[in-house]
């Protein structure tokens, strides 16, 4: 054997990624009578995130009952295998060698997949310390919450005795509960935003049981500590300082989409999500690869990207019966405070979006804002939102102003005021 | 072979003993393995290269800006030479991308042609002055307003830390001893030996080298010496995603002016690109890490070196910590009646001019009365690829099939499978800390931090070293 023989072969549908998105698409295109449907993981798992959710609140908008993270990994994967996909763990897509055939490495070899569609699934990550240029010692204790997840649910490892968690949103909540179990005390919850970004009720109960406190409006300026961390030092928006001590600190939250095979295809990312630029019907600007999920939207919870994946089946049997590639000319851009929409890209005579709406998030907490939708200047869509729209939680905009585009004028702009 | 982290210390008299096991002092161990001699090699920490050599700029320099006639630009010189050739032997990743001194103003446009003269008089013919246009072409991405630049063809990118591992690894293969963990104390020198406090015990030896890098004025003055004293000088650099490997082809130096030397813009051997170093004077020996002032400053310089640099994410933000003193040059002193050398001064060009300085130091310990004997030949050393320029494990066929642990990738970010982080556990200098396993294998190093393999690499370094902790109760 030389160093790069490589196994060729064709599929069908390539799905890259078998979380609740990649594993529901799969589902129903095994389903509807599709030959060869192939999802990759990476991880030696399948199921994605939810694997190492060990909490309930999972499948209550696409399976109709709630059941904890690992157990709705399981129903997928079992889901998709039952319908006929072929489900392979382990196996790494490392690039493109065409635009529909990637390059494989797994235990068994290197191998090339050639696909007719290929949809990927590859979901979202939180930027870790660095990324976020938070200043310091480089200790150990340090975690987003992937890390802190997969530590104690699946390799049952100790993660310190007091932590401070950076974030209020959903997953932060989270990571207060995955602590907790491992014994660990939380300090402090810490937000840059006046308030926390989860149901009242969560972080109600977080707070009776657990009597973790919330400093809002402040930022990590630094960390210290030589070997294991010692501090987490604080600033608030009105100037003053704290310390607290901690031997722990989880980052959480402020996703981006893990886009590294979208990139290096060359696909045009969305400059507000950095998942790929997708249509209404998860086409992206390279013919044949669609993609799903938190990919698209960093981050949805998982019964919202198993939706997109049941949404995308009928798009993807349609270009395997050969209707030809034309995914939505028009970008749908947002301006600030808006952090990003999707999809973003339309066709005004195409269909809407599933469930006929778009999501957003915003950077900061918005009293039931007024969205315009406007394009060169002229206002397709004017609405209030009926709801206060917080950071790190979607909002949503109607479709129904769609077809009033021009599919030969410019960017359709979202602003809110 | 013997690496020891724990326990007491031999009961025996080393021929030499190297306090310090950053690049310099690997170096000097390998170097001296070459002859039949009794050769400790101790460190503080839990690793080698876990100081100063592990958080540097990573570059090989030709040496071409030295002052000429000092003892650094000849042993950066040679040294350039050594290492380039030692890098080919051992697989230590280096590409010879070439450097751009790019100027940004009349002043620096005007420092050049002195710049080539220097590069000349340090024995370096290759500089070449170019005009704007050319800069452009070389560099696209290059921010607007470069007036020109000199280049420096023989510039290269290097992996630090493969290169103190390989040395180290080379020495205690060869026969030295490498002592980790052991810090050295109060240090007593007799008529026949030197004694050395350590917690682990009295670590003896006929000849002393001082490779101790921060530390090195302050085991310099427990012989009595006071030639030097380090400052140690900060250096934060910032780690920007793989995507932005694109924006650049050569090591971006900046012209050096009275204003100082400014920041670099440089693709690493792993595929990334580096923006910094700045340079602080301080006096805590400990203080590595990185400052909002610092990243802000170098973020600002880098937007005008490499715009789009900018819009891409960061991987990692790290200081290191140079040994600077208050001399221009290296200092490097024997004290034959004390049969010992001092290396000290040993700032950023250290890397490139390791070998070199091994030599040196070899030189002036048989001034210190070193009867080395004859030389002979040591075993070849071959370290694992974790470059870019060459293909990696998880791309190779060949391997995969001889065994599969090869092709389960563990570290998705950067591509580390499986058997590349047994391999490094179970290698002749194992990791002391899943820092060292991430220097080894680059694995924790990517883009993610860890999200999706701290946990699996923490559990795969723990079983390994859970197997060696029953190993060593067994024996």
């Amino acid at each position: 054997m030389t160093p790069t023989d490589r196994t060729h072969r064709t599929v069908d549908v390539l799905v890259i990624g078998a979380g609740p998105a990649g594993l529901a698409v799969a589902a129903r295109l095994a389903a509807a009578g599709v030959d060869r449907v192939e999802v990759l993981d990476r991880e030696q798992r399948a199921g994605g995130i939810p694997r190492h959710c060990d909490h309930t609140g999972f499948g209550l908008r696409d399976l109709r009952r709630v059941m904890t993270g690992p157990d709705y990994a399981r129903h997928h994967i079992a889901a998709a295998i039952r319908a006929g996909a072929v489900l392979r763990t382990g196996v790494t897509a490392t690039g493109w060698a065409a635009p529909r055939t990637v390059d494989i490495t797994g235990p068994t070899g290197l191998e090339r997949i050639t696909a007719t569609a290929v949809v990927l699934a590859t979901g979202a990550r939180e930027r870790p310390r660095s990324a976020r240029l938070v200043p310091g010692t480089r200790p150990a204790g340090v975690f987003t919450t992937g890390q802190l997840q997969q530590a104690v649910h699946v390799h049952h490892q100790s993660v310190g005795h007091r932590a401070v968690i950076v974030g209020a949103e959903r997953v932060s909540y989270s990571a207060v509960t995955t602590l907790r179990r491992a014994g660990a005390e939380v300090a402090a919850m810490v937000t840059d935003q006046p308030r926390h970004q989860t149901h009242p009720a969560r972080h109600l109960g977080t707070r009776l049981r657990h009597g973790v406190s919330l400093v809002t409006d402040a930022t990590v300026t630094e960390l210290t500590g030589r070997e294991r961390l010692e501090s987490v030092r604080l600033r608030h928006r009105d100037g003053r300082t704290a310390a607290i001590g901690c031997d722990t600190v989880v980052f959480t939250g402020d996703w981006i989409p893990d886009h590294e095979l979208a990139r290096s295809a060359g696909i045009a990312l969305d400059p507000g999500t950095r998942g790929p630029a997708t249509d209404p019907e998860f086409r992206t600007g390279a013919p044949g690869v669609f993609a799903v999920g938190n990919l698209l939207h960093p981050v949805e919870t998982a019964d919202i990207a198993a939706l997109d994946g049941r949404f995308a089946a009928a798009p993807v049997l349609r270009h395997l019966a050969g209707v030809p590639w034309a995914p939505g000319p028009l970008p749908v851009r947002v301006e600030a405070p808006l952090l990003w929409i999707s999809p973003n890209r339309l066709t005004p005579d195409g269909p809407r979006p599933p469930r006929g709406r778009f999501t957003l998030r915003t950077t900061r907490f918005l009293t039931r804002p007024v969205l315009t939708v406007s394009q060169d200047g002229r206002t397709l869509h004017r609405g209030r939102l009926p709801h206060t729209a917080a950071p790190n939680r979607p909002f949503h905009l109607p479709a129904d102003w769609i077809a009033g585009a021009d599919a030969h004028g410019g960017p359709v702009r979202i602003t809110a005021d | 072979m013997t690496v020891t982290t724990t326990g007491d210390l031999p009961d025996e008299v080393y021929d030499v003993a190297i306090i310090g096991a950053g690049v310099v002092g690997a170096a000097i161990a390998r170097e001296l393995a070459r002859y039949r001699l009794r050769i400790a090699l101790v460190e503080a920490s839990n690793d080698v290269g876990n100081g100063t050599s592990k958080a540097n700029t990573a570059i090989l320099h030709t040496g071409f800006d030295a002052t000429p006639g000092t003892l650094e630009a000849r042993l950066v010189r040679e040294g350039y030479q050594r290492l380039t050739a030692y890098a080919a032997e051992t697989g230590i990743p280096l590409e010879p991308l070439g450097a751009l001194l790019v100027a940004w103003d009349r002043e620096q446009l005007a420092a050049l042609p002195s710049l080539a003269e220097k590069a000349a008089r340090n024995g370096y013919d290759e500089t070449v002055i170019l005009d704007a246009d050319a800069v452009h072409a070389r560099e696209p991405h290059l921010g607007p307003g470069a007036l020109g630049a000199l280049e420096v063809p023989g510039e290269s990118i290097i992996c630090p830390w493969t290169t103190t591992l390989a040395y180290a690894t080379q020495a205690v293969r060869a026969g030295v001893d490498l002592h980790l963990n052991c810090p050295a104390g109060a240090i007593t020198t007799g008529a026949d030996h030197h004694e050395i406090a350590t917690p682990r015990g009295v670590l003896r030896t006929r000849h002393l080298v001082n490779a101790a890098g921060l530390y090195s004025d302050e085991i310099n003055r427990r012989l009595g010496h006071e030639e030097f004293t380090v400052t140690p000088r900060r250096g934060q650099l910032i780690v920007f995603d793989k995507f932005a490997r694109g924006l650049v082809d050569h090591i971006l130096l900046p012209v050096p002016t009275a204003l100082g030397k400014g920041v670099l813009v440089s693709p690493t051997v792993y595929g990334n690109v580096m923006l910094g170093p700045t340079a602080e004077d301080l006096d805590d020996k400990t203080a590595t890490g990185s400052s909002a002032d610092g990243l802000a400053s170098l973020r600002e310089k880098g937007a005008r070196i490499l715009p789009e640099l900018l819009e891409e994410e960061v991987t990692a933000v790290y200081a290191g910590l140079r040994a600077a003193t208050e001399h221009g040059d290296y200092q490097i002193h024997a004290d034959p009646g004390r049969r010992y050398v001092a290396v000290g001064g040993i700032r950023s060009t250290g890397l490139t001019a390791s070998m070199a300085i091994a030599a040196h130091v070899a030189e002036l310990l048989g001034d210190c009365g070193l009867d080395p004997g004859p030389e002979r030949e040591i075993e070849p050393v071959r370290m694992p690829t974790i470059g870019e320029a060459f293909p990696r494990p998880y791309q190779r066929a060949d391997l995969i099939a001889a065994d599969p642990a090869y092709g389960t990738v563990v570290c998705h970010c950067e591509r580390v499978t499986r058997g590349e982080i047994r391999d490094a556990l179970t290698a002749t200098v194992p990791p002391g800390s899943l820092d060292g396993i991430r220097r080894r294998t680059r694995a924790l190093a990517g883009r993610c931090q860890g999200f999706f393999c701290g946990a699996a690499v923490r559990a795969q370094f723990e079983a390994a070293t859970a197997a060696q902790d029953r190993t060593e109760a067994r024996r």
